[in-house]
């Protein structure tokens, strides 16, 4: 039955010996088994390499862990202050005691003694001086947590003698209950409302002072004391259990140690300068006092100066935080008031901005414990950027070091606030004290978070800052989430219109404005659209996870079902939990800390009950904190668990232990299935797999193991054995398709090193190889059963390349495609899959570990809505290439050669799993993407890539009236290519929202539409496209009636959408008239189905540009409002509406599609841009098909070309570019993104407002 | 001739009843996570169609022995069995589908079904036994 054959081709046959023995030595020189040797260099290795560039310079700080334990709770007594710093730094600490002794005479004002006469019960009794340091403390963390305390009390304090007290408190023990950032910020705070900072002047004379009084320090003891002080605050929980928002701000400002290490190093010279500067304003402001507080400002600086180690604008900022009153209270200078306001107010915010910026710059950089994962330099996210951005600020010594902070932190914040001319009212002026509603109390220790739920608007307001804050304006910016950031910037018109994001100072939020639909001509932004940002308080926004990988539908997550039905909008989770990251904390310790009972793993948004214990998020069971979670390897301390990175990130990644394996990791293993017969030899993708393939062979992911084979099949299947020591590759063929076996089990999966130069003789002979056959049929059932069976012993990653309807064999299909029905306008059939083989084995497939990823390069019908099962269900990727041939369709072959270019060399997760879970009361129902749903919140992932996307519907089971938050969290573990088991967790953290009005004001509506996307594609195959099509125009009308029936008050005559939805009728009509869901327009079955596939599992951003494409003029690009990237000038032209009433004759457009490019080119274009960018000398000379823009020296071309490739950048797929003459057959496949017009089977926008509206009023 | 047939009704209810007991724990089980959807859909799906057969033959048996009223009681059901069986789309693997049954809900309403079906057997066998009773002592 079987023929072992040897090679059939003469083109392969004669081999010689050196080649052979060039192999032979190469396999012995990588022996086969598991190489450990690289995997160690990947987390820990990098860890302790960093260690040193951290710490090296400031070996004492090591010595800090066990003073900090000595003085764990309980063990006040033992200790004074000052003889604790004293034995650790016993020269070098002099000036501290000083201070120590300085604010004991101030804290004989009468402020200060009744502040004493708060504490609780004084464990302590050691000596007035520390009891007064204790008296201290505990008003200043009295001050901070009680919400009811206004925040100008901070102001009254520090501008009045009583400021000694809390100065003092500071000085003394070391920061209370926050630490060092909060006492300096809290002193340059109270002082700046007095004292305009920009009129300082550099203030010369104070710094020579502060330099004298600090000749005697070196750096180094300074630190170290503060380190003291700062532990001593920690390990002091008795007199007022902190309330978890002063938990939470606490790890945000001791986030400023960790940063501390990592800029030591690189520039400590300026930094001291910065805060010599800084703490001489401060000192110039309290010089009308005395002496005293001039040396209380020293000491105060002195203190905070190991925060402020990272550059100055963190203690600064953190400062800023802290003088936020905590919890409910309604947060004085919101940050969110970025346009006009009172001069010291706008400063302040400017400040509040910076701590934002800044502490996450500080968290970001956590060199210890965070090695940078894979081959990620450069930095990346927003906390990454401004790090830079930061560093350069405070690189350059600036006299006034105020405005340097704020201009080097946060320099875009401020232009734009200088720019918007509007004056509008500062939403509270700081001093205001409000009565705090929903005030932390210690028995609110219940809630997880303790965080009331403010008042609407200052989040609303706030939307712009993380806009504004994430931009990096030189560092380059990839993921989508970064693009958009940098975009903002330059946009001066950038408040006006993010419609829902200018600043108002109403009751109503922005994104509750109601906005007339039908009025409104021009409803799309000039800018790409942004997530909502939940409205938390600002500690645990920064904390929470990006929206680019984690995105909920409604970021107010309403209180109860009933709630939600009425608000009839989808509630539901998009995740996109692998992509490309270059900054990841990955942590590797013995135990990774997870709530016993629901085992969710330890994450920002939990509470700390006491040093020993947390309190899960998402079950509410107490937990203890194991011994090895005390220890900080960040700071090199011991009982701060609160500050370790997995505690700090939202985003982290941990390297399991053996506990988290079934079986040792497996290696990375690619077999590649090639269809053969007469049909893929025509089309001629062998040329281009092969070139791929051979191109980038070493850069596939993995280590010394991996492993590689090949199959090709037509109506037999032909194996490939490339065993070491063979001269050439040898075929075996197998033409029992009934029943199909492995002739050589064992060396047909090679190892890629040991076997590369039979590796290559084999791609470069295989598109020769078949030249001549005649064979049209395909076996592709039986060419898959026998990869699973080649696979199942490992696991990996079968890619299957098939370009006709399968015809033999297990597993054959019929056409089912009637061409007359392509245009229907009532059924479309066959959405479904014809048989069950392919489930059947895609479950098998699963089961193994296998993925079947599916390129269909087809001309005709392939019935892929069958065929697709076998990816989707192994958790594979699918990509079409309709009528597919290497010379008559070079842009699909372009296409196809650069997919495949990302295909092999994009990161690769193996036996991954994926569990979902949320706080309890909330469930998940439905899941979309590709994958297997092993049992009722577990995905399972044969393979993970960075390109595939996950929705989850959810319902609220049990009310959530108990709780003010919410968290989720996905955790994805799976194998690295280099064979180590790794864990990647996302947590999100949403309000809680009692009031209909607050759930539609937190609408993401571009999250609501992709979840709605994959539901009526569910609903599609399993009911009728036309059923989907009005579940779409239902969730419009159903939303936008219940919003105008409950939440506007205004009169029902008019369509009536808020601000947050008033996209959500277009971006249904897009979808409406997207292939997967059109009608009447004539579209093939299989690109109908491939749509779907692509909006099952395509992560939000692309499936964003997929359903509604951007649209640029881009004849007349200008560098106004451009962004530099990498030394590039890129300029930001607006969106225009997808509308042809936008196209003029004149104009040249570009349209982004997400996976393709459209330059349309108006008939009586500029002649000039035509001969600057085309290249060509007029309109009629451009040729039809076009798919290159060349590289011309002009200036207009230059910015073409920078800003295609800056689009092009920002998405996996490189998407192929088509230059489109008006007037050419091509321009259909143009025009039919126009969604805004009118077709002859579908709506206009207009007409489908009118519809939506008449059936609002029906 | 009653007496039999009210006698084997009897047993193939049992039977019926002991099919809906196996549905409901296998699906609990499922529910608790002890087993994968794999094989609690390929335990399951292998007794949909006895419980079909079971129950049409119950049906047609009434039918013919011309009890009306058991034989209208027991059409609904049966029709719904034989229902869920011809809808299920070419592309599934039987009336429980392991990649779906964790989605909108559908375990849940495979219980919800189990545990009415095994209400409803439990009414006909008692019903059957009073059947059986009242025909013996006819006899």
């Amino acid at each position: 039955m079987s023929a072992p054959a040897g090679s059939p081709h003469p083109a392969a046959s004669a081999r010689i010996p050196p080649k052979l023995g060039g192999a032979a030595a190469s396999g012995a020189a990588a022996p086969a088994g598991p190489g450990p040797g690289p995997h160690q260099q990947n987390g820990p290795a990098q860890n302790q390499m960093q260690v040193p560039s951290g710490y090296g310079l400031y070996p004492q700080n090591y010595v800090a862990p066990s003073g900090h334990y000595s003085q764990g709770p309980g063990k006040m007594t033992s200790l004074p202050l000052d003889s604790q710093s004293g034995d650790y730094y016993p020269g070098l600490y002099t000036v501290p005691t000083q201070n120590v002794v300085t604010p004991n005479t101030a804290s004989q004002q009468p402020g200060a003694q009744q502040m004493y006469g708060r504490v609780p019960p004084a464990p302590h009794v050691v000596g007035s001086a520390l009891g007064s340091f204790q008296g201290a403390m505990s008003s200043a963390s009295h001050l901070q947590t009680s919400a009811s305390q206004p925040y100008s009390s901070f102001v009254n304090h520090y501008n009045s003698p009583a400021m000694y007290s809390v100065n003092s408190s500071v000085a003394s023990q070391g920061l209370p209950s926050t630490c060092g950032h909060y006492a300096l910020s809290a002193v340059s705070n109270a002082s700046y409302p007095g004292v305009p900072y920009p009129s300082l002047p550099a203030g010369d004379p104070y710094r020579q002072q502060m330099l004298t009084s600090q000749s005697a320090l070196t750096v180094r003891p300074i630190r170290e004391s503060s380190l003291s002080g700062q532990n001593t605050a920690v390990s002091h929980p008795s007199p007022l259990p902190p309330p978890p928002s002063q938990q939470y701000q606490q790890q945000q400002s001791l986030s400023g140690y960790s940063t501390f290490s990592w800029s030591a190093p690189g520039l400590p010279s300026t930094q001291d300068n910065l805060i010599r500067n800084h703490t001489s304003q401060v000192a110039a402001n309290n010089n009308p006092t005395n002496t005293v507080a001039d040396s209380l400002s020293r000491s105060v600086m002195q203190n905070v100066q190991p925060p402020k180690s990272s550059p100055v604008v963190s203690t600064v900022l953190s400062g800023a935080s802290s003088t936020r009153p905590p919890p409910a209270a309604p947060r004085p200078a919101e940050p969110a008031a970025s346009v006009a306001q009172p001069p010291e107010l706008s400063q302040q915010k400017g400040m509040q901005y910076g701590e934002y910026v800044n502490n996450q710059a500080s968290s970001a950089p956590t060199p210890l414990s965070s090695t940078s994962d894979d081959e990620e330099e450069e930095e990346e996210d927003e906390e990454a950027g401004v790090d830079s951005s930061s560093t350069t600020s405070s690189a350059s010594p600036m006299p006034n070091s105020y405005d340097a902070l704020e201009g080097g932190s946060y320099p875009d914040m401020l232009s734009s606030s200088a720019s918007s001319p509007a004056p509008e009212p500062a939403p509270e002026p700081d001093p205001a004290p409000a009565p705090a509603p929903a005030v932390p109390q210690p028995s609110k220790l219940a809630k997880p978070f303790g965080y009331g739920y403010p008042a609407l608007q200052p989040g609303y307001q706030n939307a712009t800052t993380p806009l504004n804050s994430g931009v990096p304006p030189s560092s380059p910016g990839y993921s989508g989430f970064q693009q958009y950031a940098q975009q903002y910037p330059g946009m001066n018109q950038l408040s006006s219109s993010l419609g829902g994001l200018s600043l108002q100072s109403s009751s109503q939020p922005e994104s509750l404005r109601p906005v007339n639909l039908t009025q409104e001509r021009n409803i799309l932004p000039m800018t790409p659209v942004w997530a909502p940002v939940p409205n938390l308080n600002s500690d645990l926004r920064k904390l929470n996870c990006s929206p680019d990988s984690f995105r909920c539908t409604l970021t107010n997550i309403p209180q109860t079902q009933a709630l939600l039905n009425k608000a009839k909008l989808p509630l539901g989770l998009l995740l996109h939990p692998f992509r490309d990251l270059t900054q990841l904390p990955v942590i590797t310790s013995n135990t990774i800390v997870r709530c016993r009972s629901c085992r969710t793993y330890i994450n920002p948004f939990v509470s700390f009950i006491d040093q020993r214990r947390w309190k899960c998020n998402l079950c509410y069971r107490i937990n203890d904190v194991p011994e090895e979670f005390m220890y900080n390897p960040i700071t090199r301390s011991y009982g701060e668990p609160h500050k370790r990175p997995e505690v700090q990130n939202s985003t982290v990644e941990f390297i399991a232990s053996s506990d988290y394996m079934l079986r040792p990791p497996q290696p990375a293993v690619y077999l590649f299935v090639l269809d053969v017969s007469h049909n893929a030899v025509e089309a001629g993708y062998l040329t281009v797999l092969c070139q791929s393939l051979l191109e980038n062979l070493d850069k596939l992911p993995g280590d010394s193991r991996t492993r590689i084979g090949f199959m090709t099949f037509d109506s037999t299947i032909h194996f490939y054995n490339l065993q070491e020591g063979l001269s050439q590759p040898q075929m075996l063929i197998v033409s029992d398709i009934d029943d199909v076996f492995l002739p050589t089990p064992d060396s047909l999966l090679v190892n890629l090193h040991e076997s590369k130069e039979l590796i290559k003789d084999l791609l470069n002979a295989l598109p020769n190889m078949f030249t001549n056959t005649r064979e049209t049929h395909s076996a592709l059932g039986p060419a898959l059963q026998a990869a699973f069976k080649l696979m199942s012993p490992t696991g990996g990653r079968v890619s299957v390349f098939q370009t006709q309807l399968p015809s033999l064999g297990a597993g054959l299909l019929q056409s089912r495609e009637d061409p007359n029905q392509r245009s229907s306008t009532k059924v479309v059939q066959h959405l479904g899959p014809a048989t069950d083989f392919y489930k059947k084995l895609a479950l098998d497939c699963s089961g193994q570990q296998t993925a079947v990823d599916l390129f269909l390069l087809s001309s005709q019908y392939s019935d892929l809505a069958s065929l697709a099962c076998i990816s989707r269900y192994s958790a594979g990727c699918i990509y079409y290439y309709p009528s597919f041939h290497y010379m008559h369709n070079p842009s699909q072959a372009e296409k196809l050669q650069k997919d495949l270019k990302r295909y092999l060399t994009r990161k690769i997760g193996f036996e991954a799993v994926m569990r979902i879970r949320c706080t309890k009361g909330l469930s998940m129902h439905t899941f979309h993407g590709n994958f297997f749903v092993r049992s009722t919140d577990l995905l399972s992932l044969a393979n993970i890539n960075p390109d595939a996307g996950f929705a989850v519907q959810l319902s609220i089971e049990e009310s959530l009236t108990d709780t003010s938050l919410v968290c989720f969290q996905t955790a994805l573990l799976y194998t690295s290519s280099k064979g180590e088991r790794r864990i990647r967790v996302h947590t999100l953290c949403l309000p809680v929202v009692s009031s209909l009005a607050d759930v539609y004001a937190g609408v993401d509506v571009q999250a609501a539409i992709c979840l709605l996307a994959n539901m009526a594609v569910d609903r599609s195959i399993s009911s009728s496209l036309s059923d989907a099509r009005d579940a779409l125009v239902n969730a419009v009308v159903d939303s936008l009636s219940a919003y105008g029936s409950t939440v506007s008050n205004l009169q029902h005559s008019a369509l009536i959408a808020p601000s947050s939805l008033k996209l959500f009728p277009l971006y249904v009509l897009a979808l409406l008239k997207q292939k997967a869901f059109r009608t009447g327009t004539s579209t093939r079955l299989d690109d109908r189905v491939y749509a779907m596939c692509q909006i099952k599992c395509q992560p939000l951003v692309h499936l964003m540009k997929m359903i509604h494409p951007n649209l640029y003029r881009i004849d007349r690009l200008t560098d106004e409002g451009a962004i530099h990237v990498n030394d590039r000038v890129v300029p930001q032209p607006p969106l225009q509406k997808l509308s042809a009433e936008k196209l003029t004759r004149e104009g040249a457009f570009l349209m982004d599609c997400g996976s393709a490019f459209y330059i349309w080119i108006g008939k009586s274009c500029d002649n000039n841009f035509i001969e600057d960018v085309l290249g060509y000398p007029n309109f009629a000379s451009i040729p039809q098909k076009m798919t290159h823009l060349p590289e011309l020296d002009t200036l207009s071309s230059e910015r073409a070309r920078s800003f295609i490739t800056w689009l092009r950048d920002n998405r996996p797929l490189s998407p192929v570019l088509h230059v489109v003459k008006d007037e050419s057959p091509a321009k259909t496949e143009f025009f039919q993104h126009l969604i805004e017009d009118r077709t002859e089977a579908a709506f206009s926008y207009y007409e489908f407002l009118l519809h939506v509206q008449q059936q609002i009023c029906k | 001739m009653e007496t039999v047939v009210f006698v084997f009704s009897l047993l193939d209810c049992c039977a019926l009843i002991f099919l809906s007991v196996y549905f409901i724990i296998t699906l609990s089980d499922l529910e608790c996570d002890y087993i994968n959807a794999r094989s609690c859909c390929s335990k399951l799906n292998k007794w949909v169609i006895p419980e079909v057969v079971g129950h049409t033959i119950i049906t047609v048996l009434m039918l013919i022995s011309l009890h009306w009223f058991i034989f209208l009681l027991n059409l609904p059901v049966a029709t719904w069995n034989i229902y869920r069986l011809i809808m299920v789309p070419s592309g599934n693997m039987g009336v429980f589908d392991p990649t779906e049954i964790h989605n909108r809900g559908q375990l849940k309403s495979h219980m919800k079904e189990a545990m009415i079906k095994l209400g409803f057997h439990l009414l006909c066998f008692f019903m059957y036994l009073y059947s059986m009773i009242l025909a013996l002592i006819n006899d």
